[in-house]
């Protein structure tokens, strides 16, 4: 009787956790201006010229490569936009300063490099497009 | 075999599924073989690859044959690293079973029990949420 309940119990608590984590996943979050500022000398290339996608990938994580898929195909329908994917295993240093605690980790960056909004989770295509739309409107 | 990188996305999500059910069995029979028995899949699950464990073979041979022949493949490298954090909750529940401490039994297994049944019902990846909050940790 108290196995059973345990069970019960066990399941619901993973539907309820599951279904919790994956209405957040991607969501789009904004950044107070200046909080984290990026250059070319962090990530190992040049800024793009009006926004910067940086994105925070591991080695055991399925939805950095959906996260990478739907950034290249969003990034090629606007210009001036550059994706930039970063093994965060390997930029332990850059991970602590910007609080990246999971992948995808993916940051919405101007041409200063500031960072404007964040997503952790796999985002889908119209999140990324209405983060770019912050940058563009500030 | 490390030419194997990609595998079929359905095969860990229902080699997940059937740790549910055998997690299940395992907290209702309190059965050192059962809990045992996951050990094994966990085992090889992480230490030779998902593919070669005893439920990556069953869904080969008996659930894969049923289904569409398009599939979404994945990294071998997510699940891999699920079976291994299953392998280490799964170590717990076998040692509480056997030393008949039934706390650790019960609380190990519920733990790998909830990681199942997420990874099934939702593809979770533990993989994401754990891996680089444990290599920062690491590399302090």
């Amino acid at each position: 009787m108290v196995t059973s309940s345990l069970i019960i119990g066990v399941i619901i608590a993973a539907l309820v956790f599951g279904a919790i984590e994956r209405s957040r996943a991607g969501r789009i979050k904004n950044i107070s201006k200046g909080k984290h500022v990026i250059d070319a000398s962090d990530i190992g290339t040049e800024l793009g010229l009006v926004a910067t996608i940086l994105q925070f990938s591991s080695a055991f994580c399925a939805p950095c490569r959906i996260t990478r898929g739907t950034l290249s195909s969003v990034v090629t329908s606007f210009s001036g936009i550059k994706h930039v994917e970063i093994d965060a295993e390997k930029n332990l240093e850059l991970v602590r300063k910007l609080d990246i605690r999971q992948t995808p980790t993916t940051l919405f960056l101007n041409s200063a490099g500031q960072e404007i909004a964040r997503a952790v989770g796999a985002p889908k295509r119209d999140q990324v497009i209405s983060a770019l739309e912050l940058i563009s409107h500030e | 075999m490390s030419e194997l990188r990609e595998i079929d996305a359905r095969g860990p999500r229902w080699s997940a599924g059937l740790t549910a059910i055998v997690l299940s069995v395992a907290l209702v029979t309190k059965s050192p073989v059962v809990i045992a028995v996951q050990l094994v899949q966990f085992g090889f699950g992480a230490f030779a690859t998902p593919p070669k464990s005893p439920y990556g073979i069953l869904y080969r041979k008996l659930v894969q044959p049923r289904l569409p022949k398009t599939f979404e493949s994945e990294d071998i490298r997510p699940p891999q690293f699920a079976q291994g954090v299953g392998f280490v909750f799964a170590l717990l529940a076998t040692i509480g079973a056997l030393s008949h401490t039934w706390p650790l039994f019960t609380v190990a297994t519920a733990f790998a029990l909830f990681a199942a049944l997420l990874n099934s019902v939702f593809g979770y990846c533990l993989g994401c949420k754990v891996y680089l909050l444990g290599v920062r940790l690491r590399h302090r």
